[in-house]
């Protein structure tokens, strides 16, 4: 089953005549996800690749292809309004790629994202992929093998590392999730780790964290409460010094919370293992399957 | 995107909010016009940057245009916390009856902008909110419906009493929300907001830091940025569209990706070296890119050693490889390269190194535990 996209996914892509996204739609075809639309305004009509309708709004890609997820590879000021514009159509799961989302815009879209009880992931973030049934973003899907540890992580590249590491080992993914690395996303570490404490198909959760905020204090509480499955985490910025932003707009140290200090003592308190390195993922969780 | 508090203070003062009066100096000559015009005693503050101003010697006090142009030549060209200051701010020496604090600052927990107000002002705010958080009042504002006027009068009952200082602080309050919204601020802060013996509300001194986000769409407030206040090499990354902060190490890291340059940072330190800087050079693979980064990590004295970390997902690795070939030719580079590339087309980028003989490593740990080596041996 995995959480959040897998092969009922039916995927319109919005910005997808654009460079990155179609880029990636070629990538996401490839893979196998099942891309049923594309949305660019004015290029309605038109056909991506021989095979992917181009309409003019999401509302028609809803109503005419029956997609039910949406990816957004637009430019940074209009990423907000994509997303809005995704929800309103009735789309339940929008993943947000596009980096440098003004906050102020992400602070007025989710009340929107809320209420209408959809789910966003990002934005700045790679998305999300079930390995062998659906990759919606832009994770390579050539370093992913199915299986059934679940990630989380707030960054990219550092993801990859680490899956890459996984799959090299053996160890397969039931679903990795780029939850992003900006102040305001749509989806945090609690959300994924309830989705895969209830999935059926995940016996074991890797969590890559990142100096700045308190998103993974919290989880780690609510690894305490709520998790039963054995989890392994990572937080990235150790060596980082305050007050400086580390390349992720949420990366950043302020005052004496969101140190790397502080998250692994919550990780440690929630029975969490702890890697001290992106290596550690294979033995540790070896350890505890 | 830090703003000085001069720049803050124009924000501040377009939305109407009630400030004393005082203008920004880069002479001695220019400070002693502001004195003079301003008249009576006045304060002097360096425009830098960093905090502790005052304790580094950058606030005086002048009690004529005299003094005034003396402690500005003082502070103008004095270095804090080693930013050379090229301005001072000139404001009049404010008799002051009560001292409060106003921050208004983007929360990541509840995604709206909140407010923090305590009567304990003009003093290191985080230190109230760790010591004392009781005397601060939070209030989370719905950004659909703004700041409604209830809420910016429950802000200010917090703070006073005598209802002319409530009514003029909600007032306050509400043009500071304007100015967070309308400049897509992440913190707006005044601090301190004081009454004076006659009776008036006003701000002292602003602090306002802009979205970087926000920059792109907002070519005015991307003016506002003084590059002549910031580490030149950070400068000189931003403009090659690189991250960089320069740290205190001798191992220079070149990684692709906020996330893994943190970890490649982290793991420097694990092997028992120490990073000359955190560098992200992004997705692409573009050779500019590649050589930009060299160029700047280069200028650092202090490197004894370089780490490539490139993981290769929807980059190529063969063409950072080739970046990297085309980057050491153009730009000289006396200190070892360690390279490690791994994902996409890695056997193809191996190959292109090693006929130039440069190695390249897959593994992350061999990588680092190598350059560190290397560093340390040519310390």
């Amino acid at each position: 089953m995995s959480i959040f996209v897998g092969r009922k996914t039916r995927l319109v892509i919005q910005g997808i005549t654009g460079r990155e996204g179609s880029f990636h739609a070629r990538q996401m075809l490839e893979y196998g996800t099942t891309v049923v639309a594309g949305v660019t305004p004015g290029k309605g009509g038109q056909t991506f690749q021989d095979k992917v309708p181009v309409f003019n709004t999401v509302a028609e890609a809803v109503a005419r292809a029956a997609a039910n997820t949406s990816v957004i590879y637009v430019p940074p000021a209009m990423a907000a309004g994509a997303i809005i514009e995704a929800v309103d159509a009735g789309i339940a799961l929008v993943v947000c790629i596009t980096e440098g989302v003004p906050v102020l815009d992400m602070s007025r879209a989710m009340p929107f994202v809320r209420a209408h009880g959809a789910r966003l992931i990002g934005p700045n973030c790679p998305g999300l992929i079930t390995p062998g049934q659906s990759k919606v973003g832009i994770i390579p899907g050539n370093i992913c093998t199915p299986g059934r540890v679940g990630l989380v992580s707030r960054s990219g590249t550092l993801t990859y590392e680490v899956v890459n590491q996984l799959t090299r080992n053996g160890i397969g993914q039931s679903t990795c999730v780029g939850i992003g690395g900006d102040p305001i996303i749509g989806t945090n570490f609690i959300d994924c780790l309830q989705a895969f404490q209830a999935d059926h198909d995940t016996d074991a959760i890797v969590m890559l964290g990142e100096i700045g905020g308190t998103d993974e204090q919290n989880a780690a509480e609510f690894v305490k409460q709520r998790v039963t499955k054995p989890v392994v985490g990572f937080i990235a910025g150790q060596t980082a010094p305050k007050g400086r932003r580390m390349g992720h707009a949420g990366a950043i140290i302020s005052g004496s919370s969101g140190t790397a200090e502080e998250k692994l003592a919550a990780f440690k308190d929630a029975g969490i293992s702890v890697m001290r390195r992106p290596a550690d993922v294979v033995e540790l969780l070896r350890s505890r399957m | 995107m830090n703003l000085h508090e001069y720049q803050a203070r124009t924000l501040l003062k377009a939305a109407g909010i009630p400030m004393f009066e005082g203008d920004v100096a880069s002479t001695p000559g220019e400070a002693e016009s502001i004195a003079r015009r301003i008249g009576g005693t006045v304060v002097i503050k360096a425009q830098v940057h960093v905090g502790g101003r005052g304790k580094a010697g950058g606030v005086k006090l002048a009690r004529n245009p005299g003094e005034a142009a003396d402690y500005a030549s003082q502070i103008l060209g004095m270095k804090i916390k080693g930013l050379v200051v090229h301005r001072v701010l000139v404001v009049p020496a404010a008799d002051i009856a009560t001292e409060s604090y106003v921050g208004l600052i983007m929360d990541r927990e509840t995604q709206r902008p909140v407010f923090m107000v305590s009567s304990a002002g003009g003093v290191d705010i985080e230190e109230v909110a760790a010591k004392t958080p009781e005397k601060i009042t939070r209030l989370p504002v719905d950004p659909v419906y703004g700041l409604l006027t209830h809420q910016a009068l429950t802000l200010a009952f917090s703070l006073y009493t005598d209802f002319r200082h409530v009514r003029a602080a909600a007032r306050i309050m509400e043009q500071l929300y304007a100015v967070f919204t309308t400049n897509g601020a992440s913190l707006a802060e005044i601090n301190p907001l004081v009454t004076t013996p006659d009776g008036r509300v006003l701000a002292l001194d602003a602090k306002v830091v802009i979205d970087d986000n926000e920059l792109d769409r907002r070519p005015d407030l991307a003016l506002l940025r003084d590059e002549t206040a910031e580490e030149p090499t950070e400068v000189a990354a931003r403009r090659a569209n690189l991250s960089f902060i320069k740290l205190d190490g001798n191992v220079g890291c070149v990684v692709n990706g906020a996330g893994l340059a943190m970890a490649t940072m982290d793991l420097v330190k694990y092997y028992g070296g120490e990073p000359a800087n955190f560098l992200d050079i992004g997705g692409s693979s573009n050779p500019e890119k590649v050589i930009n980064a060299l160029k700047i990590i280069t200028s650092d004295a202090n490197v004894k050693a370089i780490l490539f970390n490139i993981f290769g997902g929807i980059t190529r690795t063969d063409d950072v490889a080739n970046g990297i070939v085309a980057a050491t030719r153009q730009c000289k580079v006396e200190v070892p390269i360690v390279i490690r590339l791994t994902g996409t087309n890695e056997v193809e980028a191996i190959r292109i190194l090693e006929s130039v003989g440069m190695r390249a490593l897959s593994d992350m740990d061999q990588a680092v535990e190598q350059v560190v080596k290397l560093a340390r041996e040519a310390a």
